[in-house]
């Protein structure tokens, strides 16, 4: 199954080299991989999605765990978060198909964002199935470009991973919790 | 620690900070990126080992750290000098070596411009170093070190390479021990079970009827050695080693059953595959030590006591992992372990001991040919009541080691498990040597791994260690021999040896040396080397083709075995 990671690293240079030679290294594929600043900033926050079992998905934690650059790694995959994705999808769009491709967008509360005379650009924002049922829709129009951000995801309510920070010194605390290695 | 606060160099805070976490001896090799490193290596008191080649610098700061219980220390340049330490620090990484390696790099200006003698050195080590770091300015020299220090000998120890620019190591700086402790918020080495994991294991230890220790290499880092025995002999409950595991338990002892794997005794392999509940300490499930996983222990349980929480789950599924280190785990589970009567168990693994492969080559008569399992045999017999450290290679010449070489003490055998590297043998023993210039020193090493590392023969000369070396020669890669004469049809491709005079390449070095034909001549030129006031090289000429028993061939089970083909013994239950 496909698994969301939220990977709380340093924010140091080569960080995300370690990342991702962690997967490559260890033969897992990552399907997306975002990483970007938080609200601290010395701490970056990456959500990685990796297809995975469970058993390999705790060692991909583990694994995670063992990089010094590794704050915290939390496996949200069954948590009730909020998912999003951002595309933008350039689609052709003549005279007579413009306005059919601007009421599809409406339907999805997309947005249009450039508007040519053989193209419209259209943003939007949501879960992956949201952005692939647009897509879908929008391909027999003939969709010149797509990029996609892959997916940020934060876990809902209050709860947040405040035990992230970067000033202990020669920790021995935390890892209890968080890592129950029974099985 | 006085808090002085003064302004150095950087290469001055480097030599000192190794001084303040304990540092001796280095191993090193100069060259133009470290130079100011060099330069002020003369205002430390520091001793500096000038090695022939960087690989070497590697293993010999490895052996020093197997043998010592410390942290070695290697020192190279930049490009050429950084890349020779990698497959040392590959070797490192799979045996959990503490080890720190600090190469020079170009200045911070020419990085990423394919300068002279630049090669991206974190890059090409970031997967076979424990963690690793690029220093470009000399005031984060101290703290780098420090983490450095802390990270490799910490948790599951490792390798650690440090990379200074040479700018770095020439500007000054304020230097302040005392205020450059390591900030490593994410590094979390001590992690201990759960009250629930530690009931869980004593639950399957209590019910179980045929159980096993399977005891590695993270007893002897761990220092567990006693918490081990004390278990052991408590639980009744007998033990096999891995290769890293031997001399964690003492060879002699009555539970101990010998090593496991793919050139373990039968015996051993067999009470593996009947048990059970295996209860692993400190391994880690290797290939070579499993055999095929879809038939591992078919019936046993499994209790995994592992600090890396990597390892669990990752070759086989265990029932209980406790993850924490191992001398606190058994020491947490000792007082509730129940002394229960084995002795049908002991007794049914008792009777495959008739099942042996020392059972052959010690009986066959003395036809004039030399084995390997004779020097072998004869070394232990000459040095076992020493305190004695058998430095090995890679290869037939090992396994024979691990069969016939009875190890009681801990750090008393060094040899590349993980990474199965060659050359590994005589720099590794310079380093164990350095670490306890009390021991005894024997290299036990194939006529092929020799030549890949004997330039530090120089070394060991101009050091004047007292390192013996036992060569035993066969004309050929041998294992390499032996898999092409099992699974290849003998087609000995590029396995044979054309060899040079090892005595006289000795002698040139101004090392003592001896050949060896006869079994009879083992003894006493063991003896003389023993004797002579220096080191001494024995070239031990044995049986070109002779084979390590008993074998699992890659894919077998664990219990399939080839076994000696012997017109002395019967051979009995080893299908």
């Amino acid at each position: 199954m496909l698994n969301t990671l939220v990977v709380y690293v340093e924010n140091k240079p080569g960080v995300l080299t370690r990342v991702a030679s962690l997967f490559r290294r260890r033969a897992f594929n990552i399907d997306s991989l975002t990483v970007g600043r938080t609200e601290k900033p010395e701490v970056s926050r990456m959500t990685i999605t990796v297809e995975a079992d469970y058993d390999q998905a705790r060692r991909i934690e583990a694994n995670l765990y063992k990089l010094v650059n590794v704050l915290l790694v939390e496996n949200i995959t069954r948590e009730s978060a909020i998912v999003r994705d951002l595309a933008m999808i350039k689609v052709a769009a003549t005279h007579e198909a413009r306005s059919h491709v601007l009421e599809l967008a409406g339907v999805f509360r997309a947005r249009v964002v450039d508007v040519a005379p053989e193209s419209l650009t259209i943003e939007i924002t949501g879960g992956e199935d949201k952005i692939d049922g647009l897509l879908e829709v929008l391909r027999p129009y003939g969709v010149l470009e797509m990029v996609r951000t892959g997916i940020v995801a934060m876990r809902r309510g209050s709860k947040s991973a405040g035990a992230v920070t970067t000033t202990v010194v020669a920790s021995t605390e935390a890892g209890g919790e968080n890592v129950a290695y029974s099985v | 620690m006085t808090d002085d606060n003064k302004t150095l160099t950087g290469a001055g805070i480097l030599w000192e900070c190794l001084e303040r976490e304990g540092v001796e001896t280095v191993f090193g090799y100069p060259g133009g990126a470290i130079l100011p490193a060099y330069d002020a290596l003369k205002h430390s008191k520091i001793h500096h080992i000038l090695v022939r080649h960087e690989q070497g610098a590697t293993h010999m700061a490895d052996g020093f750290a197997r043998a010592g219980g410390g942290v070695g220390v290697a020192v190279a340049t930049s490009g050429p000098g950084a890349t020779n330490m990698v497959t040392g620090i590959a070797t490192a990484m799979l045996d959990s070596s503490p080890i720190v390696c600090i190469t020079g790099q170009v200045g911070s200006k020419l990085i990423g411009s394919d300068a002279f003698q630049e090669t991206d050195i974190t890059g090409v080590t970031l997967p076979i170093t424990k963690h690793n770091y690029l220093v470009t300015h000399a005031r984060e020299v101290a703290q780098t070190i420090r983490e450095a220090f802390y990270v490799a000998r910490s948790g599951r120890p490792g390798p650690v390479l440090v990379d200074i620019t040479k700018d770095a190591q020439q500007t000054t700086c304020a230097f302040d021990w005392g205020a450059v402790a390591p900030q490593l918020p994410g590094y979390r080495p001590d992690l201990s079970p759960a009250p629930k994991e530690y009931e869980q294991a004593l639950e399957l230890i209590h019910n179980s009827k045929r159980p096993v220790i399977l005891a590695g290499h993270g007893i002897v880092i761990s220092g567990a050695m006693r918490e081990v025995r004390d278990f052991a002999e408590k639980a009744g409950v007998p033990v096999a080693l891995t290769l890293l595991g031997i001399g964690a338990f003492p060879a002699s002892h009555p539970l101990n059953l010998g090593m496991m794997g793919m050139h373990g005794e039968a015996w051993v392999n067999h009470a593996i595959q009947d048990a059970d509940l295996l209860i692993a300490l400190g391994m880690r499930f290797d290939d070579r030590v499993t055999g095929n996983l879809k038939n591992y222990a078919p019936n046993a349980k499994k209790i995994h006591v592992e600090i890396d929480p990597a390892e669990i789950n990752k070759n086989v599924k265990v029932d209980v992992a406790l993850v924490g280190d191992l001398k606190e785990v058994l020491d947490a589970l000792l007082p509730h372990i129940e002394s229960l009567d084995r002795s049908e168990w002991l007794d049914q693994i008792d009777k495959l001991k008739g099942d042996s492969a020392v059972r052959d080559i010690q009986n066959l008569p003395d036809t004039g040919h030399l084995y390997a399992a004779h020097v072998i045999n004869d070394i232990w017999h000459e040095t076992r009541d020493a305190d004695t450290i058998v430095v090995t290679d890679v290869g037939q010449h090992q396994m024979w080691e691990a069969q016939y070489y009875k190890h009681e003490k801990p750090r008393s055998l060094i040899t590349s498990g993980g990474l199965g590297t060659m050359g590994f043998s005589l720099p590794a023993a310079i380093g164990a040597k350095v670490a306890r210039p009390d021991a005894e020193v024997w290299v036990v090493v194939g006529d092929g791994g020799f030549q890949m590392t004997m330039a530090e023969l120089a070394t060991i000369v101009q050091e004047n260690l007292k390192v013996n070396i036992a060569i035993i020669n066969n004309g050929y890669l041998g294992m390499v021999r032996q898999w092409q004469e099992f699974f290849y049809e003998r087609n000995y491709q590029a396995t044979p040896l054309l060899n040079p005079d090892f005595a006289k390449l000795a002698e040139a070095y101004g090392i003592k040396a001896a050949t060896v034909h006869q079994r009879s001549e083992v003894l006493p030129t063991v003896e003389a080397a023993r004797k002579h006031d220096g080191p001494m090289l024995i070239n031990f000429q044995v049986e070109q083709e002779d084979t390590v028993y008993p074998m699992v061939a890659a894919g077998s089970a664990l219990h399939e075995m080839i076994r000696r083909p012997s017109p002395i013994v019967e051979t009995a239950a080893d299908e």
